[in-house]
């Protein structure tokens, strides 16, 4: 039922209602000029000749318009025309009616009756009441068969007309819509596939030089524009990352050197803390760097099938000495599951998860890794029993360097659920902070395969 | 060891030669590609470092043709790019190891050593990994210190079998991440070091000489004192 929310369609049922209108106006004038003109041209006859008889009978007297009444009866067989001429109480003086209409007249004196004409069918007819003077009546009238017949004639065809054109604007309307909506819809899927992070893709145009293929021209324009800046950012950002952890890597080196020359005791506690920190901002960098490099899109992402069961398991092997030194325990609970994906990636993801659940869990506290696999989706779920995350900051907490403000005391970049959601983007997963009461539960829910575009 | 250096960055290359130079080995330096690849079918090294972007001839074609024509030097690839399918290409060129730019010294010095000790053809087809009394039998997986069992956890025996394929050489942390569970990825806690203790504990407790050390800023030794 989209077709009808289009704005394309919308605009064609309002032509089309204005179309209609038009034609039903121009049919009524038609109408009126054809129906109506003989009906008034009847009625102008019937006055015409009730005035001539009016004449007759002020000339000629009652005995006078009996004649020339019988006379015209006479000289009309088929009965196309009606008279009746009557006493003050109706009685019939002359005509070829039987008795005086039974129906009152219009204020004008007008009348539509039916007869039965000589072969005994029923017939319309219109007339004309007229007063002369002494009390006596005149019915003069038409036989107005034909007219009937052709006004139902028309009308037919009007209405036939009317609904034609309705027909055929509704389904032009659609055509059109369905036309503008497939030109629409192009854009559509190339802004989709630039959302999705392609940015390399453009609109096709059809060289017609319309107005879409116009607009295409103006979007794809912005979008190299777009590209160019977003280039020129990366660029800097990269050359900044890359530059500054050139120097940095070779102080690292000249301090191993340095405490190489001096031995062991001598200042080394203070050259240690030295490198240690150097390698801290190296970790920094290499995240950024390496989270750019993600969210940059998808060209160098791998998609392989990746077995999700045996990342969690290879995750819990890596991490189950650690969480033992902790005392928490490490539960994973996989059963045979997989994805489409970068396997280095997603394990990458999975040790943020479940390293922030370790270092935030309480001892004695249980982290719990496992997949569940529906219809719809199928989700990696870690979680801890540890503080979890407020709900006002779940929608933050991936963002690069946030940290919850009870977590300043631990270490950490705050980089660690930025690459987590990096990772998950490209690979079309959600990711879901959900509180687990006590604790924190992380989901990163894949879509169905055949609907993922990895 | 002899060690070629085909890097076209003379900030690198001179940083590269000066640590060689300084830990005790003999290096040749090429500028670009074509030099490099002469050099290296000439001349006999222990090991190649390679920079992926070169001029001239480009570090995999090098390594390509270098196979091509027989020669198994052993090469480790450079490069600015990180991501995995260049370090995938990179070893399907014939390349054995690959390390990404900036790098610390003490890596690239444990990865060039691993790979001079993996061309040496010494211990043949062994099932038993020896290092002075400590013993893994590849084919049941016991391992054995002075005849004494010792029970190790699956990870933990992975981690001995590569530190004793290693005996004697620095191991970085990278090295064990990539050489014992197969992924590449930045760990966030030093994971390793937990189980390196733990092995520490069953196979160093108990006995006067300690094996395992740790090569403070670089990684880990087993043996080799």
């Amino acid at each position: 039922m989209r077709l009808w929310r289009s704005s394309t369609f919308q605009f064609a049922a309002l032509y089309m209602a204005i179309f209609a209108g038009s034609v039903l106006i121009l049919l009524g004038l038609v109408y009126w000029t054809t129906a109506g003109f003989m009906a008034r041209q009847t009625d102008d006859t019937i006055d015409i000749e009730i005035t001539g008889l009016e004449e007759q009978y002020r000339q000629r007297g009652l005995r006078g318009l009996a004649d020339v009444i019988s006379d015209r009866v006479r000289s009309d067989p088929d009965g196309s025309s009606i008279y009746l001429f009557a006493t003050p109480d109706y009685r019939p003086l002359a005509g070829n009616l039987d008795e005086w209409p039974a129906l009152t007249a219009d204020a004008d004196d007008w009348l539509n009756f039916s007869r039965t004409d000589a072969d005994g069918v029923e017939v319309p007819a219109r007339a004309r009441l007229f007063a002369l003077r002494g009390g006596l009546h005149l019915l003069v009238g038409r036989d107005i068969r034909e007219l009937v017949r052709t006004e139902a004639l028309i009308r037919r065809g009007l209405g036939w007309g009317l609904g034609l054109s309705v027909a055929l604007g509704l389904l032009g309307g659609l055509l059109m819509s369905r036309r503008m909506n497939a030109r629409i819809e192009i854009i559509n899927k190339t802004s989709r596939e630039i959302m999705g992070g392609d940015l390399s893709r453009r609109i096709p145009r059809q060289g017609t030089g319309d107005e879409f293929d116009e607009l295409g021209r103006q979007l794809n324009t912005m979008l190299d524009r777009i590209e160019e800046l977003m280039q020129g950012v990366r660029h800097v950002a990269d050359n900044v990352a890359h530059d500054l952890r050139t120097p940095l890597t070779r102080m690292r080196t000249r301090l191993e050197m340095l405490r190489a020359s001096t031995g062991v005791d001598a200042g080394s506690d203070e050259i240690e803390d030295c490198i240690a920190d150097a390698d801290q901002l190296l970790a920094t960098f290499n995240a950024l760097l390496r989270i750019a490099r993600i969210e940059s899109g998808g060209r160098t992402l791998r998609s392989d099938r990746v077995d999700l069961d045996r990342l969690i398991h290879d995750a819990a092997d890596m991490y189950q000495a650690l969480a033992e030194d902790r005392g928490i325990e490490l539960v994973a609970d996989a059963p045979a599951a997989s994805v489409i994906g970068d396997r280095d990636l997603l394990f990458q993801a999975l040790v943020n998860l479940v390293d922030n659940a370790l270092k935030y869990s309480p001892p004695g506290g249980v982290v719990r890794l496992g997949v569940s696999t529906g219809d719809r989706e199928t989700c990696v779920a870690v979680s801890d029993q540890g503080p979890g995350i407020p709900d006002e900051h779940k929608g933050r907490v991936a963002r690069r360097f946030y940290r919850l403000d009870s977590s300043r005391g631990t270490t950490g970049s705050g980089l660690g659920l930025s690459l987590v959601a990096a990772v998950a983007d490209q690979h079309q997963a959600r990711l879901e902070f959900a509180d687990g009461d006590p604790g924190l539960v992380v989901r990163m829910c894949f879509p169905p395969r055949e609907k993922s575009r990895i | 060891m002899r060690v070629l250096v085909i890097e076209d960055d003379q900030e690198v290359a001179k940083y590269i030669c000066k640590g060689l130079r300084e830990a005790g080995h003999t290096s040749d330096h090429a500028a670009d590609g074509k030099d490099g690849l002469f050099m290296a079918a000439s001349e006999p090294y222990d090991v190649m470092i390679v920079d992926r972007m070169l001029p001239g001839l480009d570090g995999l074609s090098i390594i390509r043709t270098l196979r091509a024509s027989d020669n198994r030097t052993p090469a480790l690839i450079l490069s600015a790019l990180g991501e995995v399918d260049d370090r995938v290409a990179g070893l399907q060129a014939g390349g054995d190891d690959y390390l990404v730019k900036p790098f610390a010294f003490s890596e690239l010095s444990a990865r060039l050593e691993a790979l001079v000790r993996r061309s040496a053809p010494e211990e043949s087809q062994s099932t038993t990994l020896t290092v002075e009394d400590l013993e893994l039998d590849l084919l049941t997986r016991v391992v054995r210190r002075g005849g004494q069992v010792i029970e190790v956890k699956p990870t933990e025996l992975r981690l001995l079998e590569y530190l004793m394929r290693h005996q004697g050489q620095v191991v970085t942390r990278t090295m064990l991440l990539e050489g014992v569970w197969d992924y590449h990825f930045d760990p966030q806690t030093n994971v390793i070091d937990v189980h390196i203790s733990r092995l520490r504990s069953k196979i160093d407790k108990g006995f006067d000489r300690p094996l395992l050390h740790t090569v403070r800023g670089a990684g880990y030794r087993l043996g080799g004192d």
